[in-house]
């Protein structure tokens, strides 16, 4: 069982849960970056939470595939066709032996995945599918002509889920390690300024203009010591514009952590467009 | 406890406990790693992030730690390295030494690694007696193998970046392959051995 890509525009990558435990030896966990959004694309094709799915970046995508196969495509809403005939998004479809699947560019959000029954079945590198595109660990880019396996197809299909998490009004925050290097406390200047989602985001970080974070008087011009990161770390870099880190982060980072974006609301940070504006509240 | 200890909560799960050193810090994270359930255990130049479990969870057991560390015996590696870097002899004179000398004195030490960071399979190596500054400007591309100094750090570049570090020699060891069952060769607590060798494998 293949799937054969056609055609691709964007950053199209594979990701399942990524390779969290690896830290300490300088491996980025990598990752599906909307997480709801990917579990429940496998759910509806019957597949385990761990099967790998595609994580297409604000592009066009269009697979071919050898046999039948079931699909569903998920995340930020795009059209979705199967030889031109328009099929629902967020619903499982049956792709024929060598029919074209193509997802169109999504008017909003930014990521938008597509499971396959049976997972797409990559070589595993330190036991994840995910490509991570700081250190390059896990599999190549998706790119045109590329033939991607499949895993056996084994779940039921379920035509209708549990629909996608609210979207959340702000961004909830939590403290960080390094809150005395501010002026101020830094989840207050955070929560009280209005921010813009800047252009260079990626799955790295997504990156934030607004209003500088100084540092206390204390603190200022001081160089930290590089520290580890975790998912979700508000990293304020000298220009004080921040950088919520995202699943391809680096492990370790030499800027104060201002705070901590709450985990449930991380997938929000996978389909903010750039110049989109972002609020935060505290916990 | 040390009283130098500090327990720092980052976010709902995970905290950043601050040590004196780089030394303590992979003494910590390897005495942590028998003794709390975590997700990642991330050892640096003075911290310990323990990511996965609650700054109360992490505090409680980090209470019991008297600063002794129960697995200093980490593997050992050797690596060949032929000393030719371009900033051997420069740096050799800056500290006062000949460039055998220099060779002599690295190949002599023990070296730990304390952490990982910056690419995977790239350690920071404790153990050699100097304090190397940065180039001045880095150099646009360092090669895969390249031995180089900073600080008091010694480093092994896994694959071609960027690199401010002073380059006294070069590998052919493999510091980093995915399809190896562990891919990264050196891992904190990892003793290192440097071996100098007038050409590596596959030269003549």
């Amino acid at each position: 069982m293949t799937l054969t890509v056609v055609e691709v525009a964007g950053l199209v990558t594979v990701q399942d849960a990524g390779r969290p435990g690896y830290a300490h030896l300088g491996v980025p966990r990598a990752g599906w970056l909307d997480e709801p959004a990917a579990l429940l694309a496998n759910r509806l094709v019957g597949n385990d939470a761990s099967a790998a799915v595609l994580e297409v970046t604000l592009g066009t995508l269009s697979l071919r595939a050898d046999s039948p196969v079931w699909v569903a495509i998920t995340g930020a809403p795009c059209t979705v066709s199967i030889d031109g005939q328009a099929v629902a998004f967020s619903e499982a479809a049956r792709v024929p032996a060598g029919a074209v699947l193509r997802l169109g560019a999504p008017p909003s959000g930014v990521r938008t995945y597509a499971a396959a029954a049976g997972g797409f079945a990559v070589d595993p590198v330190l036991g994840s599918r995910s490509t991570d595109t700081l250190a390059w660990v896990g599999p190549p880019v998706v790119a045109p002509g590329q033939t991607l396996p499949l895993g056996e197809a084994a779940g039921e299909l379920h035509p209708l889920d549990t629909p996608r998490p609210p979207t959340p009004a702000a961004l909830r925050l939590l403290p960080g390690p390094r809150a005395d290097w501010f002026a101020g406390d830094p989840v207050a200047l955070l929560v009280g300024a209005k921010w813009s989602v800047g252009a260079a985001s990626n799955r790295v970080g997504l990156r934030l203009e607004g209003p500088a974070l100084r540092r206390a008087p204390a603190y200022d011009g001081r160089e930290l010591a590089s520290e580890g990161m975790v998912l979700g770390a508000v990293q304020v870099p000298p220009s004080g514009q921040p950088v919520v880190f995202l699943a391809d982060h680096p492990v370790t980072g030499g800027y104060p952590v201002a705070a901590v974006v709450h985990p449930d609301d991380l997938w929000m940070c996978a389909q903010l467009r750039p110049g989109e504006t972002v609020r935060f509240s505290r916990v | 406890m040390s009283p130098a200890l500090s327990v720092r909560p980052f976010g709902a799960a995970a905290a950043l406990v601050e040590v004196a050193d780089a030394a303590s810090a992979l003494a910590l994270s390897l005495w942590l790693r028998e003794r709390i359930a975590a997700v990642d255990i991330v050892p640096a130049a003075s911290t310990v992030l323990i990511d996965g479990c609650t700054a109360a969870d992490v505090h409680a057991v980090v209470g019991h730690w008297t600063g002794e560390s129960d697995t200093v015996t980490g593997r050992l590696v050797e690596i060949p390295v032929v000393y030719d870097g371009p900033d051997l002899p420069s740096l050799a004179g800056r500290l006062d030494l000949s460039v055998a000398g220099l060779v002599a004195q690295h190949t002599a030490i023990e070296h730990v690694v304390a952490f990982c960071g910056f690419a995977p399979g790239f350690g920071y190596l404790q153990g050699s007696p100097w304090d190397v500054p940065r180039l001045a400007s880095p150099r646009a591309r360092v090669e895969p193998g390249s031995v180089g100094l900073a600080g008091t750090w010694t480093g092994v570049y896994p694959s071609a970046s960027p690199g401010g570090w002073q380059l006294i020699g070069r590998t052919d060891v493999a510091l980093w392959d995915p399809t190896r069952e562990s891919p990264a060769l050196l891992a904190p607590g990892t003793r290192v051995r440097f071996r100098a060798v007038d050409r590596l494998e596959g030269e003549r």
